[in-house]
């Protein structure tokens, strides 16, 4: 099988396939890890689902990285450090307690955090908030060292600096290989796992994934001694999340690092892919995190960069056959979440090449579910 | 990390003395002031950057570095390297390339990030 | 009328070394009202660098090369702040510039380290003049204390009036070598040797660039009278390879190169000295130009610059550069480039002569660049266990792993497995070793959407 993404997806997809016993070549225009994998802060997380089909392959995730962190190197920094969401108020509480109480339900294990208790957890926290949730379950690797041991340790051949031109297809329609400028990749499965640039490669075999970029920013601090323990955000984050707007949504998100420097994170645009610098961003994530962490108004911000989040029109990733192109798979926009659900998704993909059962019901992520009814373009 | 002055203003054996930056400019500064260096007193002229400060005592290393606690001190000596790094007063991590020395002003050879008084 | 902090300029100049100030007080003359930003406590950036005025230097000139076309336009700066035209922002850390609805914004974070608060310009047009920082390329022992930048050594000199040691082995390649010994060595330091890895036979080749530009050739004569003067050697196709000292430089080695900068197997000779002076050229500093869109080429020494057409616009409507930023060609070159660009911006069609000249010189910049551009052997003297990226403290060995076993193939996958290039500087020092030792061929202008730190809390304060 070809897997044309080097990032952590398609290192997730590669690994699973190739522990299935199947020969994987992976193929990426740039190099490991140079899309929106490099541009993420590593979030491995619950905390930030709602119950569904999303929260059910980020509980799986969660379970496949505790294992994946046990065979690979050190190096991908796996910390189970756990992550708090904050409420400024009582209102905020309220919806942050029945969020969690569904969330339990699904299996999602939490702590209810009095006001008056956060800065045990945080010692650096603000005074004065409402009160907060913590959820053990979250946790973080460096994203991009995960990918590149995850296909190293795949077996898998790299084809680094090769863009796909085109998609072969057979006298049948199947799918057959790849063309690259230095030659054709030939294998009867072809994985599209390329991120925000996912709609590109579809459009190469002759069918829709509408991905979209959604654009944010990632403020990075001098380096510090551990100031922040877990990853911490404010409540208002999940809505921001699951928001559809294209306006621009900022939630802080802050979290330390085993190297040193604090992350700080999120904000939310729909922009296409400009790359011009937008201050205004930046002055309200920084401001959201200094409301939260005020001893980080001293911090310098050494460094800010933008990544493209792949975005589908329900928030669900695409992953599994496409019926359209066969032997054609997608393993697609997962948003915000790539990092995270990166292993429960090179476990459907395995399965379905495999052609054994998966560890969760697929159905959800059909990438064919937009165009029902129509044709392609 | 630092070390006794170097006898730089001292005459060297040569019949013609030795001429000093400040002769090739045929500098009249202002008067010099104290500043120290983990306690230990410098002198310092006005309008000299900490690191000047320091260079001219002789002293070429104020910070260890956060992994391998080696020595550094001014590389690039215009704000671009961030290896002059020091701690004065108080304030962690400013360019002892870019700050000016004033009068009473305490550096401390900064270890690491310099700030482990944050640590939870 | 004067102009208030908080209109709208015609223009806003970014730096004010040679480029900015030549542009700032020409744009003056020709009517325009100019913000000049520029992070310094005084105007003349690195190459007019001048002692701080409580040192009372009598002589600055001393220190320099063509001092007067400094003064003449500093003292038009004077003129030109007290009548209002030119509002002069010195110690303005520029941070970013962005695009808003009707102007560009300038944003800025004050004090000579810019650990102060935020400050906001507004102009119709910019000008970047952001100038260079220089090049290095990582040896073994390059990080004991003693070992400074050449230009570092010549800033410090020129500002501070201090040299780092009594016995100075200057080394690296490049004319500022020359320039940086004399220095030295007329401020009292012992010099025993100038130590060039490349060569000065590239400028033979290019006989009429050279007839074309006899300030240059009176500027280069002038170096070699002065190193003559002070006992001053001069070893070409050579490096230092390695740093003996663990505290501080106690000696250094001196290797042969081959015509590829490859270290010549047993040739090293052992030179006492107690600092050590390096660099290999400049690199233009583009963080702000790049951040807001402009194109990049690749200059015939390897490091990127800004793509200009003959009026020193850049390919974003609205912003020009000067200077270094379109590629290293010194001072006499930024300055006639401030003068065109000015005159572009106050829509004056400039003098011929001054467009032959700016042509003249940047051909002299291309011989010089190609003459002293790094070879790809310069990499054979790292060892495994060589800092590369010093902030970090990452090897030579990490940064070849990376490349070999993770699938690095540029400087940004490198800094994303290894961390070189995340620290304080943002990847200034190692970013050339980095692109090297990762084979990356479409040479990528680094990419710092900020170009100095700022603090979260002015990061979050309100504008004005």
């Amino acid at each position: 099988m070809v897997i044309v993404g080097a990032g952590v997806v398609g290192a997730a997809c590669a690994y699973y396939a190739g522990r299935a016993g199947l020969s994987v070549a992976v193929v990426d225009r740039g190099a490991v890890a140079g899309g929106t994998t490099g541009a993420g802060e590593g979030n491995l997380l619950v905390s930030d689902k709602e119950p569904g089909p999303e929260l059910a392959l980020a509980l799986l995730s969660t379970r496949l990285w505790r294992e994946l962190a046990a065979e690979l190197p050190p190096e991908i920094e796996y910390e189970t450090k756990g992550g708090l969401v904050v409420a400024a108020d009582e209102p905020g509480l309220t919806s942050l307690r029945a969020f969690r109480a569904a969330q339990g339900a699904a299996g999602v294990e939490s702590t209810d955090v009095p006001g008056d208790r956060l800065r045990d957890l945080e010692p650096h926290l603000a005074h004065g908030l409402a009160g907060g949730v913590l959820y053990p379950q979250d946790a973080q690797v460096q994203p991009a060292l995960a990918a590149a041991h995850l296909l190293r340790a795949s077996g898998a051949r790299l084809h680094l600096g090769a863009e796909v031109t085109a998609v072969l297809r057979g006298p049948g329609g199947a799918v057959r290989g790849v063309r690259t400028p230095r030659g054709d990749l030939l294998a009867p499965a072809v994985v599209n796992a390329t991120g925000t640039w996912a709609g590109r490669l579809a459009t190469l075999a002759g069918v829709t994934v509408p991905v979209l970029p959604r654009r944010g920013y990632v403020l990075v601090t001098e380096a510090l001694p551990r100031v922040v323990r877990r990853k911490v955000y404010a409540a208002d984050y999940v809505a921001d999340v699951a928001s559809g707007s294209a306006a621009l949504q900022t939630s802080a998100v802050v979290e330390g690092t085993p190297a040193g420097p604090v992350l700080i994170g999120a904000s939310r645009e729909r922009v296409g892919f400009d790359r011009t610098l937008s201050a205004g961003v930046l002055r309200r994530l920084a401001a959201q995190a200094a409301a939260l962490f005020p001893v980080l108004a001293e911090v310098r911000v050494i460094r800010t960069y933008q990544g493209f989040r792949p975005y589908l029109p329900d928030h669900l990733p695409a992953i599994g056959p496409d019926p359209r192109a066969p032997g054609l798979l997608h393993a697609c926009g997962h948003e915000g979440a790539g990092i995270g659900l990166a292993p429960a998704t090179g476990r459907l993909i395995a399965a379905a090449l495999t052609g054994t059962a998966g560890p969760l019901d697929a159905q959800p992520f059909r990438p064919d579910r937009f165009t029902e009814g129509t044709e392609p373009e | 990390m630092h070390r006794p002055p170097e006898p730089r203003m001292k005459r060297p054996r040569a019949r013609r003395p030795r001429p000093t930056p400040a002769d090739l400019v045929q500098a009249a500064p202002g008067p010099e002031f104290e500043i120290t260096l983990d306690g230990r007193a410098l002198s310092a002229l006005p309008g000299q950057s900490i690191a000047a400060a320091l260079w001219a005592a002789g002293v070429l290393s104020w910070r260890t570095t956060r992994r391998g606690g080696r020595a550094r001190g001014a590389f690039c000596g215009i704000g671009s390297c961030f290896d002059c790094l020091a701690t004065v007063n108080g304030t962690p991590n400013q360019r002892a390339c870019l700050v000016p020395a004033r009068p009473g002003d305490a550096i401390i050879t900064q270890e690491g990030h310099g700030r482990a008084d944050l640590t939870v | 009328m004067p102009i208030s902090p908080s209109d709208t300029h015609d223009l806003a100049v970014i730096g004010a070394g040679p480029a900015g100030l030549a542009a700032a007080v020409t744009a003056a003359d020709l009517g325009l009202t100019v913000a000049l930003v520029d992070a310094a406590a005084r105007p003349g950036g690195q190459f007019y660098r001048q002692p701080a005025a409580g040192l009372g230097a009598a002589r600055p000139q001393a220190l320099h090369h063509s001092w007067g076309a400094f003064a003449r336009r500093a003292g038009r700066l004077a003129a030109h702040r007290t009548a209002g035209r030119i509002r002069y922002l010195a110690e303005h850390h520029v941070w970013a510039v962005t695009r808003e609805a009707a102007h560009w914004a300038v944003h800025a974070v004050r004090g000579p380290d810019g650990a102060g608060a935020r400050a906001e310009v507004a102009a119709r047009t910019v000008l970047l003049a952001t100038g260079a920082y220089e090049r290095q390329l990582p040896f073994p022992g390059w990080t004991v204390p003693g070992v400074v930048g050449a230009g570092g050594a010549q800033a410090m000199l020129k500002a501070g009036l201090v040299v780092p040691g009594r016995r100075i082995v200057v080394a690296g390649s490049g004319p500022l070598l020359l320039a940086v010994a004399g220095s030295l060595a007329a401020a009292g330091a012992t010099v025993p040797v100038v130590v060039e890895a490349g060569g000065y036979a590239g400028y033979a080749r290019a006989p009429r660039t050279l007839a074309a530009n006899p300030r240059k050739l009176v500027e280069g004569i002038g170096h070699a009278a002065a190193l003559r003067r002070y006992g001053v050697r001069l070893r070409t196709r050579s490096a230092i390879t390695a740093v003996h000292g663990t505290d501080r430089v106690e000696a250094v080695t001196l290797t042969r190169l081959d015509r590829d900068w490859r270290p010549v197997a047993g040739s090293g000779l052992r030179i006492p000295c107690d600092a050590l002076a390096v660099g290999h050229g400049l690199v233009p500093q583009l963080d702000l130009a790049t951040a807001l869109g402009c194109a990049t080429r690749r200059t015939p020494d390897g490091t990127a610059a800004l793509v200009l057409d003959g009026r020193q616009r850049t390919t974003v409507d609205g912003v020009w550069a000067a200077g270094e930023t379109g590629g290293v060609g010194g001072a006499e070159l930024a300055l006639c480039e401030g003068e065109l660009a000015a005159h572009d911006i106050a829509g004056r069609a400039p003098g011929g002569v001054l467009l032959r000249h700016r042509d003249r010189l940047r051909r002299f910049a291309g011989v010089m660049a190609a003459a002293h551009a790094p070879r790809a052997g310069w990499s054979d003297w790292l060892r495994s266990d060589t800092e590369v990226c010093r902030c970090e403290e990452v090897t030579a060995g990490r940064v070849r792993e990376a490349v070999g076993d993770l699938g690095a193939r540029d400087t940004r996958t490198v800094k994303l497995l290894t961390r070189a290039g995340m620290g304080w500087c943002q990847g200034r020092m190692c970013g050339p070793a980095v692109a090297h030792l990762a084979g990356e061929t479409a040479l990528e202008a680094g990419r710092r959407l900020l170009a100095c730190p700022v603090t979260l809390g002015e990061l979050a304060r309100e504008e004005r």
